[in-house]
């Protein structure tokens, strides 16, 4: 049957991750190329590179620019809201009976997620380009109000793709972006997720690049974003490593973030990177059990390889495509994740786990019926995977959650999941 | 000297300009892409230029894309397309181009992929989203195993950086026509004719455009300040039914290509 002759060639086992542990993680990345070790990079069609040059350039220079920091600060302060509380979950704590379980209070910002923290210094980086237009993607619907709402604030016309499949779960949010004034592009694609979503933004993109910014959602993509959306975020763990000063006299003993691309963990770690007394934990969206294609884990069961622009780890097949994954959260249901949190993985500052869609369903009635807080089904991976490890620590030890989102958007949904009327 | 190298210098010799269509091996299948390969040598296209498909291609359009999801939805393996490649290298003589994105690369191993890309029958690798500045290994290691890396400019690359870009390049020089993703264009940009000749009279290397191409017109104008042209979607939609009547899919495609090949005869000038 075939005529193919034994010469043919036969492609190498995949390489299985070059993980190098030896050196410590740094906060002195990403280097000049974008690169956090090994991770990171540039990965784009030539058409995007000058964009992405003069995004460094600008970047560089509103860091140092006293005004572009001080205007940022003031829509903080006074539009978003900030600081966000770090509020002390006495009754859960006292349920869980272990560690003192403390919130840093993210989804009490304007437009309830920490989003928004990246997109109005985004925002203000389309200004200083003088660029006309905004495209993001989003999953969850939360990055896509954050950039909707960012645009009405400043006069931007704004393009949200979305994967069709999160367009019929998170409805509540596509309805707030069209409420501000915001065109919301269904994707009906592939797995019609986030992935999908990426994928037709950086498509607008190549044609748009002349006069439009692409303000990314998480930490991924090409440099500098993994870095710039790392450092808008990193308000989070500042205030929460100066709030435990103040509240503990000492900084806590472990911080649980939820990882999707990873921008909530990358800006509420980043601060700590040093701090190596406190524990680091980054929760993956384990979905339905461990084989490909039933989660969204790339850091738990992953390798490295190349998505969206970056070199990271990534749900890949032996052919080098990405992987179908499945999270019952919109906003995990990712392949790939950030570079940074390739590094930390892979400098073991930060411990990586997952937590499956049943657990993180659950946890949700943890903080609704015991503190009174609706949470996002993205942040209720974080609070299973910590109520779990603050049973393991002492009553006089202390854990933080990064509490990244509220619920609300996930209510019509839950009820659905659970078989309940809405 | 790979066979691209000699192509060009052929073509050049007797004023002739390249014709090299594009196609997505694996649509809907790699015989039906073995046949394509046989039929555009027969028509006397110059070189081809075969899609490695790819689950999240940023720099194509929807036709392509689509094609892209039709052979992984038929389960294409990469070990698949080296496989016919290299079955069918005895009776080919026209170069192949793979057109690869780099995350298939990288999966492989850049070594491991060019050994096998080039034991297969292919001369060289365009990757769209390997940029210069990322290039140096690959482009070292294509050097080695005399194998092309040709690398693209487009409208947004400044001059100094196009002309950065030709020197690291081999082959040719890819001359993306449009800001933006594949696919056909009624209008082509009006200065393009100017940036391509621009860069024409610095660099001794063969320039071919891409992007946008689709017909006979497009082919008059671009063919005296090139020394080829390529032709991606505009083919790859007449083949998207050929999982339906692939001798229907084949005549149209051919029909086009038969009216662009004739667009581009008096350029021999
Ligand atoms: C509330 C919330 N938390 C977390 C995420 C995941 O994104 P990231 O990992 O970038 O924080 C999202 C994304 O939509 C979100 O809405």
């Amino acid at each position: 049957m075939s005529t193919i002759d034994s010469t043919a060639p036969k492609i190498v086992d995949p390489k299985s991750p070059s993980s190098n542990p030896t050196t410590s993680a740094s906060m002195q990345v990403p280097d000049a190329s974008g690169r956090f070790g090994d991770f990171g990079g540039r990965y784009v069609p030539e058409t995007l590179t000058r964009a992405l040059e003069e995004l460094v350039e600008e970047y560089q220079k509103a860091r140092k620019d006293p005004d572009f920091q001080a205007e940022l600060d003031e829509l903080l302060h006074r539009f978003v809201g900030r600081p966000s509380p770090l509020y002390h979950a006495k009754r859960l704590s006292g349920l869980l009976g272990g560690a003192q379980i403390w919130l840093k209070r993210e989804d009490l910002n304007h437009t309830g997620a920490h989003k928004i923290n990246n997109t109005l210094g985004q925002a203000l980086l389309t200004l200083r380009m003088k660029k006309t237009r905004v495209i993001a993607e989003t999953g969850a619907g939360q990055h896509g109000v954050a950039s909707a709402t960012a645009c009405a604030h400043f006069g931007l016309p704004c393009v949200v793709y979305m994967g069709a499949e999160d367009v019929r779960r998170q409805k509540p949010n596509v309805f707030s972006m069209r409420l501000m004034g915001a065109e919301v592009r269904p994707v009906e694609s592939g797995s019609k997720t986030l992935r999908d979503a990426v994928n037709e933004a950086m498509r607008d993109w190549m044609s748009s690049v002349e006069h439009t910014h692409y303000i990314i959602g998480s930490v991924i993509g090409p440099h500098p974003f993994p870095q710039m959306v790392r450092d808008f975020q990193s308000v989070i763990g500042k205030e929460c490593r100066e709030q435990c000063l103040t509240s503990l006299g000492r900084l806590p003993d472990a911080i649980v973030a939820c990882v999707g691309g990873g921008s909530n963990a990358a800006g509420m770690f980043y601060p700590f990177v040093q701090d190596t007394s406190v524990r680091l934990i980054g929760v993956e969206a384990g979905g339905r059990g461990q084989q490909s294609g039933e989660h969204a884990s790339p850091l738990t069961y992953g390798s490295p390889g190349v998505l969206h622009g970056s070199y990271s780890y990534v749900m890949q097949d032996n052919d080098g495509q990405t992987s179908d994954v499945h999270s019952i959260s919109a906003g995990l249901d990712y392949p790939g994740v950030g570079p940074e949190h390739s590094y930390w993985k892979d400098t073991k500052r930060v411990e990586y786990t997952s937590c499956r869609d049943d657990e993180a369903i659950e946890s949700f009635d943890l903080l609704a019926r015991n503190e009174g807080i609706l949470t996002a089904l993205e942040t209720c991976h974080a609070l299973a995977k910590a109520a779990q490890i603050a049973k393991t620590m002492t009553r006089d030890q202390h854990l933080v959650i990064c509490l990244s989102g509220r619920g609300d958007k996930d209510a019509a949904e839950l009820a659905r999941l659970r078989g309940q009327e809405w | 000297m790979t066979a691209i190298d000699e192509l060009f210098q052929r073509l050049k010799g007797s004023g002739k300009k390249a014709f090299m269509p594009f196609i997505t091996a694996g649509d809907p299948n790699m015989t039906f892409t073995s046949k394509v390969l046989q039929r555009l040598e027969t028509l006397g296209c110059s070189m081809a230029e075969v899609g490695f498909p790819y689950s999240d291609p940023i720099a194509d359009g929807p036709v392509i894309q689509a094609s892209y999801t039709r052979a992984l939805g038929n389960k294409l393996k990469l070990q698949q397309i080296f496989d016919q490649i290299q079955s069918d290298r005895s009776e080919r003589k026209m170069p192949l181009v793979a057109m690869v994105s780099y995350a298939i690369i990288h999966r492989q191993g850049q070594e491991g992929f060019i050994q096998a890309a080039k034991q297969a029958g292919f001369s060289g690798v365009i990757v769209p989203d390997l940029l210069v500045e990322e290039s140096q290994t690959m482009s070292q290691l294509c050097r080695k195993h005399d194998f092309n890396l040709i690398q693209l400019v487009t409208p947004t690359t400044p001059p100094e950086r196009a002309l950065r870009i030709a020197e690291a390049s081999s082959g040719f020089l890819y001359f993306v026509s449009v800001t933006g993703i594949t696919g056909e264009r009624t209008e082509l940009p009006a200065d393009l004719v100017d940036r391509v000749g621009w860069i024409k009279e610095r660099t001794s290397l063969p320039i071919c455009i891409g992007f946008g191409i689709s017909k006979p017109e497009h082919v008059k104008l671009l063919a005296p300040v090139c020394d080829g042209l390529i032709v991606g979607s505009a083919i790859v939609r007449c083949l998207e039914k050929a999982g339906e009547s692939q001798e229907q899919a084949l005549a149209s495609a051919e029909h086009l290509i038969a009216s662009l090949l004739a667009a581009l005869e008096p350029a021999k000038g």
